[in-house]
């Protein structure tokens, strides 16, 4: 089994806001993130999938045909956009780093040929990344 | 739902390696120009790895706010701009960076809001190190 990971950029707005507390627990809980006109970042998401080696191409999955299905699925779909605001993904869960992984695996699972998506990691900055390995049941294997 | 985050963190220190029970000559041969006595430096990168539930209510693993606060005060401040042996850590242990990833391994499992899963040390560009306690060696993610 090859393990396989491919690139993609989006660059977006969020804020964090949670409604069920007040204005002084959310600013106490987010900070500056909390800044109901929203901030940006440059996001960077790495797709990794399992899977064989196809004895005829060589390839896991052809990767033009990842990189569609990343444009289609999530850069398409999250470019250039507020998430809170925009993205059905977002409208009652906190567009966070962790949050933005779990709807990219949900956004791409079962959809990606001949091979099982591995792990999805989302960096918000260089210096900040979340991963997400389906792990929906947090008593999960790991 | 089970997410794993990673933060970076940056600090410059100087070390040298070199272990009081050989000789100079054999400190020399064992360690090579990181025996120089006067030391030398490095600019390390710490990535830090914690797993955990996703909070319902923030959508984190764990407020950045506070592991950022508590890198500061716990590893920035003490190793930043710091001679590695000069410090009570590095009495009787040589400053390797395997040894100071064990170190750091265990200053983050002091952190109280989330559960540690590995680190992982740059020393150069192309010099990495990774710790996760007794976890099996492919627990690494980074």
């Amino acid at each position: 089994m090859i393990l396989l990971t491919r690139k993609a950029e989006f660059s977006a707005a969020h804020f964090y806001w949670n409604d069920a507390l007040s204005a002084e627990e959310n600013e106490r809980l987010f900070g500056k993130c909390a800044n109901r006109n929203g901030h940006g970042h440059n996001y960077t998401l790495e797709v990794t999938v399992a899977g064989d080696v196809d004895p005829v191409t060589g390839f896991v999955v052809d990767l033009k045909e990842l990189k569609d299905i990343l444009e289609r699925e999530v850069v398409g779909v999250y470019d250039h956009r507020h998430l809170n605001l925009e993205i059905p993904d977002f409208a009652h869960v906190i567009p966070t780093t962790e949050n933005i992984a779990i709807a990219v695996w949900r956004r791409l699972e079962g959809k990606i040929p001949n091979s099982r998506l591995h792990r999805v990691r989302v960096y918000e900055m260089p210096d900040l990344f979340a991963d997400f390995y389906g792990e929906f049941e947090e008593e999960g294997k790991r | 739902m089970k997410a794993y985050l990673t933060r970076r963190f940056r600090f410059s220190a100087s070390h040298r390696l070199h272990v009081d029970t050989l000789t100079d000559e054999q400190n020399r041969a064992t360690f090579g120009k990181c025996n120089n006595p006067f030391g030398h430096g490095h600019n390390y990168i710490v990535a830090v790895t914690f797993s955990g539930a996703v909070d319902p209510v923030t959508g984190m693993v764990c407020n950045l706010a506070d592991l950022d606060a508590f890198a500061d005060k716990y590893v920035l401040q003490r190793f930043d701009h710091r001679n590695l042996n000069t410090l009570d850590l590095f009495d009787g242990l040589v400053p390797t960076t395997e040894n100071f990833a064990i170190e750091l391994h265990r200053i983050f499992q002091e952190f109280p809001h989330a559960s540690l899963h590995h680190m992982h040390v740059e020393e150069t560009g192309n010099n990495s190190f990774d710790f996760a306690g007794d976890s099996l060696p492919q627990a690494a993610r980074y």
